[in-house]
């Protein structure tokens, strides 16, 4: 349930951003518009995909979800990693608030009735943002059956949280630490990832369960090594 | 058919950022799954070098970029 919360609160925040901008230079009936057809368009989605896990076998299911899991998870921990230590630029959801906001400003006005624009931006950035947490929660409640109703719960807090904090503060959310979420979030993909595709081959992890809290300890100390050796090469560098 | 174009790219992004890092994940998969079983390891051992071998990749790939 946390892996889910944390990873879909940052692809929340994401829409939320391009829905905020949307709004304040649109108007806010055709961005809602726009984000409410994302949404039930991905709540038809997962509808549809949940009914379809239960007809697949169950050990070669873990294998080709574990293997996305650890594509997905060990890209965002990758670019976390660099993040961190400098390598890359840190996404900034203010200064994409502020590109979007100038973007829009500088396109026609809207057209009486529903705003085709702001309409097709905010369902797009819904879509998108959204099928990355259902791809998180459908890989995260692949695992055991009875997982995908806690991973589909953090989905919907996060979704809340969010929603709520976007009614209150009118802002994109960048106090939210995203790139610390992202971390966060990457070793705990990391960590199912590695333990369903180790079980869809069929090996007996150490400890059973216990391991995935294990694996996520490992990712994360490596993770962290790192860090810290980027920022020594970047230290060697510019001396 | 562009919105379909586009839509298939940003899936295909999710999980590749970095090809040669996305294709030593994938190689190393099929390697554990494969050729692993093969050397008889026995016990936990096969898992444990498969998430060994997944935290070499993700080391490898950061200090690579890194030094760039």
């Amino acid at each position: 349930m946390l892996a889910a919360f944390l990873a879909s609160l940052v692809e929340c925040v994401e829409a939320l951003t391009v829905v905020l901008a949307v709004g304040v230079t649109r108007g806010w009936r055709s961005a809602l518009t726009g984000c409410a057809t994302g949404l039930l368009l991905l709540l038809l989605l997962v509808l549809l995909l949940g009914h379809a896990l239960a007809r697949i076998p169950l050990h070669g299911f873990q294998l080709v979800v574990g293997a996305l899991l650890l594509l997905f998870g060990m890209r965002w921990l990758r670019k976390a990693v660099l993040r961190a230590a400098g390598v890359l630029a840190l996404h900034d959801e203010d200064a994409i608030y502020r590109r979007e906001m100038l973007a829009l400003g500088g396109q026609a006005g809207a057209l009486a009735g529903l705003d085709k624009l702001a309409f097709a931006v905010t369902f797009k950035s819904t879509m998108l943002e959204g099928i990355e947490v259902v791809f998180i929660v459908l890989a995260i409640g692949a695992g055991h059956a009875d997982l995908l109703w806690p991973a589909s719960l953090g989905a919907l807090a996060a979704l809340l949280v969010v929603a709520a904090l976007g009614v209150v503060l009118h802002r994109p959310l960048a106090r939210v630490p995203e790139n610390t979420l992202k971390f966060a979030v990457g070793v705990l993909l990391c960590a199912f990832g590695t333990f369903w595709a180790g079980e869809g081959m069929g090996y007996a992890w150490p400890g059973a369960d216990r391991a995935i809290p294990v694996l996520a300890c490992a990712f994360l100390a490596v993770a962290a090594l790192c860090v810290a050796c980027c920022r020594r090469m970047a230290r060697e560098v510019a001396r | 058919m562009s919105w379909l174009r586009k839509l298939l790219a940003e899936l295909w992004g999710l999980f590749v950022d970095d090809g040669r890092y996305a294709l030593a994940i994938v190689v190393w998969l099929l390697l554990a799954w494969l050729a692993l079983p093969l050397l008889d390891l026995g016990g936990g051992w096969n898992a444990l070098v498969f998430a060994a071998g997944l935290l070499a990749i993700l080391a490898e790939s950061v200090l690579r970029r890194a030094r760039r």
